[in-house]
């Protein structure tokens, strides 16, 4: 096709005055934006930038602005500038529009319409630094009988673990980087669909690995040596669709963890073949118990969707000692991008209705609850604890610990980052001893965060915060929605 | 003590560089007046080979054979073990960029003088290189 109707999304504006030729930019972008000729001029091609911002980051002299590039269309409230630019890029490829990362639409975020309580006269609040605080807690099943074995736990030190990125979809160092850093926090990371790395197997102890329906390094070792098990039924960035790995991700490397031919596409099936119901669900967690001999705890994941507490609840009836959900704000690797932005249902509701559902069913203690997709911060780590969660997973915001500067195009496999890729000349940028220290480091404010928050509401453990909507207000929503949050105005 | 550069990690930018240069020659750290007013020369040079690449510079030799070749004495080791040059002893005869057997000291760029590492020993924290390395890349090591 001759002509590109496209604009380029950003423009890269150099300071002149500040520049000092020095070339960094040159050498660190991944996609061809910066080029220095041999007698020292500078010239940018736009239309190459992702607004990643790792030239920006790295100029020793500031002399870096990336800026929306000023396509000034006639402003339209109806059909906005993306809207034109993703039939633009359409019509010349005929192609599936990919992105990466969540979900990016303007919808309400229930969490920024939700207030927290504190204590005031009535009760007294408590000062975390003098006064004990308990954010460890467990997860699993919390029921067993007399004579009955007893049931697997997850201790968790903080009620914060790492989301599942397999290794082919994130580099190596990030899993390295995560794993180091879930070690010494006394939490869990997840290992994703993409097997185990052997230079992982030291962190067994504190690696939640997964099952999903491609199976990808799946073998009697990477379940018994993991702290727990997951099986993947859906994703919140992508509901009801499977995954991808092109095969030019797919290394060496990658192939021997996932157990498939290098430089093959890895594909993982929308469904898991042998789970087309409720039934089969508990056969599958029936038979990772077997295989890990009772002595791990089983976790389901998948994304919130329509009916979600019927599914959860269904869920633990099949077995499921954790129950995980991703809420539609959920990032991945790579999705189409109308899937991404309009399937799913926002992880608030979805977590009041499931705990709702399984408090009214009397199995709420059968199956601890994980709430994943769109956790910022510290924050809204307490909201969803209030709102019924037991423990939170966080994707996104660990990325953005370890440089993601959020730029959605995870798929095309060039981090500038070193995050969202395999090639080693950009997975070397990320170091993971500084990583690990930047993810625990985040672990460790969210953690002190929290106790703030808590020691406010007067509350000193973490399991009593659980469902304490009490402790929740809702501002500027309507009836209906506080009633699926089970909480009441502020105001009330 | 040294730096240790480990090419598993170093990206090949040269910052090191960048920031060594303007944390020399009097410009105090700053970057924008020491390129745009000034002629900085870093202290250290960056190798680079089949995408691979290091930072090539002093290894502050237990016997210096840069110190023992001197011939006015201006190069000379303190007590931390630091190799520095005495800017007021120093003739710019360049014995010393001979012998070094790592090609580290250069000529100074009006060629008066010797330029080499000197750990940045005249401020209180980690040389610059190391400090400012975005990827963790280099560390200041004790042994030699």
């Amino acid at each position: 096709m001759s002509l590109s109707m496209l604009t380029p999304a950003f423009t890269v504006e150099r300071n002149q005055d500040r520049c000092i030729g020095c070339g960094v930019c040159v050498k660190q972008c991944g996609n061809s934006v910066h080029h220095k000729d041999e007698d020292g001029f500078m010239w940018v091609i736009d239309k190459n930038c992702v607004g990643c911002h790792r030239c920006a980051v790295l100029c020793p002299t500031q002399a870096l602005a990336i800026k929306e590039f000023p396509a000034a269309l006639r402003p339209n409230s109806y059909w906005s500038t993306s809207s034109l630019r993703e039939i633009y890029a359409q019509a010349e490829t005929g192609g599936v529009l990919l992105t990466g990362m969540g979900n990016p639409r303007p919808f309400r975020s229930y969490f920024d319409h939700l207030l927290l309580n504190a204590s005031q006269v009535t009760n007294p609040s408590i000062d975390p630094l003098r006064e004990p605080m308990e954010l460890g807690t467990y997860l699993g099943s919390q029921v067993s009988s007399l004579g009955e074995r007893e049931k697997p736990l997850l201790k968790l030190d903080m009620p914060i673990m790492f989301s599942a990125m397999s290794y082919g979809a994130v580099s190596l160092n990030v899993q390295k980087s995560l794993a180091r850093a879930a070690r010494e926090k006394g939490t869990f990371w997840n290992t994703g669909e993409g097997g185990l790395h052997s230079d992982l197997q030291e962190y067994a102890a504190s690696t939640i690995v997964q099952v999903a329906s491609g199976r990808f390094g799946v073998n009697p070792d990477y379940l018994n040596q993991a702290a727990a098990v997951e099986i993947k039924i859906g994703q919140g960035a992508k509901p009801g669709i499977g995954g991808h790995l092109p095969g030019e991700k797919v290394s060496a490397d990658v192939a021997r963890t996932r157990m498939i031919p290098a430089w093959s596409d890895a594909i993982s099936p929308a469904p898991h073949h042998d789970v087309y119901s409720i039934e089969d669900l508990a056969q599958l967690i029936e038979t990772l118990k077997v295989a890990t001999n009772f002595e791990k705890p089983i976790s389901v994941k998948v994304a919130a969707v329509h009916n979600i507490s019927a599914i959860a609840s269904g869920m633990v009836r099949a077995g499921a000692d954790i129950v995980a959900i991703d809420g539609f704000r959920g990032a991945t690797g790579a999705a189409p991008m109308r899937i991404r932005d309009n399937i799913g249902i926002p992880i608030e509701i979805a977590i009041a209705q499931v705990d709702q559902r399984m408090r009214d069913e009397g199995i709420r203690d059968q199956a601890s609850l994980v709430a994943a997709g769109g956790i910022r911060n510290s924050a809204d780590v307490v909201k969803i604890l209030a709102l019924g969660a037991d423990a939170v997973y966080i994707g996104t915001a660990a990325l953005i610990a370890l440089g993601c500067h959020l730029c959605h195009t995870c798929f095309t496999g060039r981090c500038n980052w070193g995050i969202a890729t395999t090639e080693a000349q950009l997975s070397k940028r990320l170091n993971p001893e500084l990583g690990a220290v930047r993810a625990a480091n985040l672990l460790q404010a969210w953690e002190h965060e929290i106790k703030e928050m808590m020691g406010g509401m007067g509350i000193n453990a973490v399991d009593s915060l659980r469902g304490n909507r009490l402790m929740l207000k809702g501002i500027g929503l309507e009836q209906h929605e506080l009633d699926l949050l089970g909480i009441t105005a502020a105001g009330y | 003590m040294k730096i240790q550069s480990n090419s598993e990690y170093c990206l090949g930018c040269g910052l090191c560089r960048i920031y060594c240069a303007a944390a020399h020659d009097g410009y105090n750290g700053s970057v924008i007046r020491a390129f745009k007013k000034g002629t900085p020369q870093a202290r250290a040079g960056l190798i680079e080979h089949q995408q691979q690449s290091w930072i090539n510079t002093c290894r502050h030799c237990q016997d210096a054979p840069c110190i023992n070749a001197c011939i006015t004495g201006a190069l000379q080791k303190n007590n931390e073990g630091i190799v520095f040059i005495d800017g007021q002893r120093c003739v710019g005869c360049l014995t010393c960029v001979m012998v070094c057997p790592f090609g580290h000291i250069q000529p100074s760029l009006d060629f008066s003088r010797a330029v080499k590492c000197d750990l940045c020993r005249d401020l209180a924290e980690a040389p610059v290189c190391v400090s400012h390395c975005p990827n963790g890349a280099l560390r200041l090591i004790e042994e030699v």
